[in-house]
């Protein structure tokens, strides 16, 4: 693809004793949306406030355009934040508040207010520009924020989890508005994010992370359908992982050995042979359950909820093993103590937290 | 990053100099002071002595104390009993009534303190208001001596502390969670019972803190004692500024002064631990 | 519990009497024709008159507000750089210097002006408006302490970080929202601060100069020797001077909204 913008060089960061990051490495592309996802505490937000300037790293090395900001202080990078609680100057009006960085550039007055006019129009806050923070809906609020930061021309832009105080309804529309936004002005957005659905819905490429290390790097469809590891499985895609050995691989699909039965898995192009003590990720959507199907595995119904349009069974199999099974719809005849039957599609199944040795070439 | 937050403690830079040249500095020379001895006329001679300790426990002087902190506990006892119902009732008032009480009770701090004391002799004295009416009525045949004694004194005391105790109590009793005592009325405990075990108890570091507010000043108005006392009260702040001005033992005067500052830190000390337990006994 | 309103609220009314009832004597008497507050001579004015005359007082009341707005500014200046730079500073110095700029309102206010009295003689420092500054900046430092570190800590830090972001340095992004958002509790600690200075009589006495009075000075010296009614007059005068700023402020507050 294009031109690197930004890369991120074995970066550590220690707060009080924790290890917070552990030595990242990331090159980001001009134009990409690209995405942190992660649960709190991940070290997303360090990562971002790294190359904000807002923190130092301990180690690494943060290059901005091909020079090396490291060091440099967060006013001297063209770099801009949109906050998470949007940070917007109470004491300033909503153009005051959009034209701060412009102001403090020492451009001329006029130029200011032709910018603001033209940034609030971006946004479509046009007539808003006499309006104190305070008077502003949380949705205004954030989309002033989001003014503010682009009014510098960043050659990239931070979003520190700008929908997070936002309901679902205004989360949607704003989703498709920064999205849309982007591909406009054709800047570089990083983005984090603790949903996924936003992950999927928004980025170019998401970068998982978790305890401190980038546990994917990948497209949606990769970080989804494919994920690498149990962590990635669970948190991106709610999949259930299941412990096995291989008995015998035919046709580039691997018969596991798991929950006191057998069930077929696509190998994709891991070099597992027969014998390998594997992990298999298999998200709820994906089990299909049914009172007899022959060549199944056995569970019993623990619980049973409907919500959002999904009915959802907790299943526990034979061996004690639990796991979720979700499906459209109600369905009448499993019952909770009821003992039935699963399995799912070898296309459905995947192996994660497969030791490099064993990965093989993707195709 | 960290020439920056270098650059910003820096700010506190002139507030550093400042207490140390003209807080802590002047502590310890009173500390040092307080052992050398009196030469006289303003003199003092850098020779190490415990006398000026030994001084304050001459019967004389120890009844100094005594009447302070006699004093200083009957006015906070009023000052309590007075205060804490006003602080707790003010709580319980509409929101403008809040603003507005309040602002009655901040008024009078912008009259002086002197001139408020003043008003009182206008009341008090041998020919002042109240002799006048009580006289009028008929309830006394000869005018009262009611200036230059022990009550008024006590008077001007809770008269001039008394805000601090409202305003404190009033502050903690503001922030209660008024759901706590309807939960406790809802759990059975009567009105009684719920002002000892919830509003009572968590309003006691409100109490408190008035208790601090004016039992030390208490100890070191010593103008009130003199203009409502005559100087029949004297206190251990009259004793210093007597010492420090006409008596002219500096020395003497220091180690007063040292004795008062470790009592009143002492107050402050407990003060913290109490509220302290009672933070954690509230968890 | 309509009942419980009532008595509460005699009990409040009771008490607010008893604050004000000196106030109102102290206003009464300065319309009185008579020189002693023992005599009701009939209405007059003319205390007001000669307070118009009374050069000694009313320089003290001069001398009085140039102390008190002195201390005040250099207290918030000391006392609101100090506050950011503590709570951003991370030197194990930082309890023990707040609680020292505490000490001055914590401990009673006679050792505080005993202790300046030696002190400052010690330094040779000629008594008079320069000691008074000190001393009162002194213990004018812990409300403007106190209020700001308050503000401070409901303030977003991300609010610092987002002026740095958009390219301010810190000390522009000091001016420029630090310091306005501040503001509010600088002033009131302020406030507070000049009318603890403008009514101290016990540490000024201390250390003021042997031909400066301050107000609160003049009126202790006359109360020992004998009250003319002028002061009465000036007390009158200053909390109508006071009705007026904070009517005039609230109507300005109205009228911003």
């Amino acid at each position: 693809m294009g031109e690197v913008l930004l890369q991120l060089e074995n970066i550590k960061k220690n707060f009080d004793g924790t290890d917070v990051l552990n030595g990242i490495d990331l090159s980001i592309e001009k134009g990409e949306f690209i995405t942190f996802l992660g649960s709190s505490g991940c070290g997303k937000t360090t990562t971002l406030r790294i190359i904000a300037g807002l923190e130092t790293p301990d180690e690494g090395r943060v290059i901005l355009e091909g020079k090396d900001v490291t060091s440099l202080e967060p006013n001297q990078r063209n770099v801009n934040t949109v906050f998470q609680n949007y940070a917007l100057f109470p004491h300033m009006t909503v153009a005051e508040n959009v034209g701060y960085g412009l102001k403090i550039k020492k451009t001329p007055k006029q130029e200011i207010k032709k910018k603001v006019k033209e940034m609030l129009e971006l946004v479509q806050l046009e007539g808003f520009e006499k309006r104190k923070p305070s008077e502003l809906s949380g949705g205004q609020k954030q989309r002033v924020a989001i003014a503010r930061a682009l009014a510098n021309n960043p050659s990239l832009l931070l979003l520190d989890e700008p929908l997070g105080a936002l309901d679902l309804q205004l989360r949607r529309t704003m989703q498709h508005e920064l999205k849309h936004l982007q591909k406009k002005l054709g800047i570089t957005f990083v983005y984090i994010t603790h949903d996924q659905e936003e992950a999927i819905n928004m980025s170019d490429r998401i970068v998982v992370m978790n305890n401190g290390f980038f546990e994917q790097i990948g497209t949606s469809d990769e970080v989804y359908n494919h994920p690498k590891t149990s962590y990635v499985a669970t948190f991106v895609g709610n999949a259930n992982i299941l412990h096995g050995t291989i008995e015998k691989v035919v046709d580039g699909k691997a018969l596991v050995q798991l929950c006191d039965g057998k069930a077929l898995v696509d190998m994709e192009a891991y070099a597992l042979e027969a014998g390998d003590r594997v992990t298999v990720a298999v998200r709820s959507e994906n089990i299909q359950v049914d009172e007899d199907c022959g060549c199944g595995l056995y569970a019993t119904v623990m619980e049973k909820t409907f919500s959002g349009g999904m009915l959802r069974m907790i299943l526990q199999a034979k061996d004690g093993t639990e796991l979720v099974a979700s499906r459209h719809g109600i369905d009448a005849r499993a019952n909770v103590g009821d003992e039935i039957c699963f399995r799912w599609e070898s296309d459905h199944a995947v192996f994660v937290d497969v030791p490099d040795c064993k990965r093989g070439v993707r195709k | 990053m960290i020439s920056k937050k270098k650059r910003i403690t820096w700010a506190a830079l002139p507030l550093y100099l400042f207490t140390i040249l003209f807080v802590v500095g002047p502590m310890i020379y009173m500390t040092a002071l307080s052992f050398a001895s009196n030469k006289g006329g303003y003199g003092v001679e850098w020779t190490f002595t415990l006398d000026n300790y030994r001084q304050i426990f001459q019967p004389v002087y120890l009844q100094t104390f005594g009447q302070s902190f006699q004093l200083a506990i009957s006015s906070t006892l009023i000052i309590v009993l007075l205060g804490y119902p006003f602080g707790y009732f003010m709580s319980k008032l509409r929101a403008k009534g809040k603003s507005r009480m309040m602002l009655l009770i901040m008024l009078p701090f912008w009259v002086n303190s002197l001139i408020r004391l003043y008003g009182w002799i206008i009341i008090l004295q041998t020919k002042g208001v109240l002799n006048g009416i009580l006289q009028n009525l008929g309830l006394i045949e000869k005018p009262l001596k009611l200036l230059y004694s022990y009550p008024a004194v006590l008077l001007g005391m809770v008269y001039a502390l008394l805000p601090f105790m409202i305003l404190s109590v009033y502050t903690s009793a503001e922030k209660l969670d008024w759901t706590l005592i309807e939960a406790s009325r809802d759990l059975g405990a009567g009105k009684w019972q719920t002002f000892r075990y919830i509003t009572f108890k968590l309003t006691f570091p409100g109490l408190l803190s008035g208790v601090i507010l004016s039992f030390i000043p208490s100890m070191g108005l010593f103008f009130i004692a003199d203009i409502l006392g005559g100087n029949k009260i004297v206190l251990v702040g009259s004793l210093i500024q007597d010492q420090m001005t006409r008596g002219s033992n500096w020395p003497f005067a220091a180690a007063l002064a040292v004795v008062l500052t470790i009592l009143t830190s002492l107050c402050i000390y407990l003060y913290s631990k109490i509220t302290h337990a009672e933070e954690l006994e509230g968890m | 519990m309509k009942k419980n309103t009532k008595w509460s609220n005699l009990y409040m009314g009771l008490i607010l009497l008893f604050l004000y009832l000196p106030i109102f004597f102290v206003i009464l008497y300065s319309f009185n024709e008579s020189r002693t507050t023992a005599i009701w001579g009939g209405f007059s004015m003319k205390w007001y008159e000669e307070l118009s005359r009374d050069r000694d007082l009313l320089e003290a009341l001069g001398n009085s507000l140039v102390l008190g707005v002195a201390s005040c500014v250099t207290a918030a200046v000391i006392g609101t750089l100090g506050a950011v730079g503590l709570a951003r500073s991370h030197l194990k110095t930082k309890g023990m210097v707040e609680y020292v700029a505490r000490l001055p309102i914590m401990i009673p206010e006679i050792i505080l002006g005993m202790v300046f009295m030696a002190f400052f003689s010690l330094l040779n420092l000629p008594f008079g408006m320069v000691t008074l500054v000190i001393a009162h900046t002194a213990f004018c430092i812990p409300y403007i302490l106190m209020n700001v570190k308050t503000r401070l800590v409901g303030m977003d830090p991300s609010l610092e970080e987002a002026a740095r972001d958009l390219g301010a340095s810190s000390g522009r992004a000091f001016v420029d929202i630090i310091l306005p958002l501040l503001m509010p509790g600088v002033l009131s600690g302020a406030l507070l601060a000049f009318a603890m200075s403008l009514d101290d009589v016990v540490i000024s006495i201390f250390v003021n100069g042997p031909r400066l009075n301050t107000l609160p000075i003049k009126v202790y010296t006359q109360m020992k020797f004998g009250v003319t009614p002028e002061i009465n007059a000036l007390c009158t005068l200053m909390l109508g001077a006071t009705l007026l700023v904070l009517a005039i402020w609230t109507i300005m507050k109205k009228l911003h909204r």
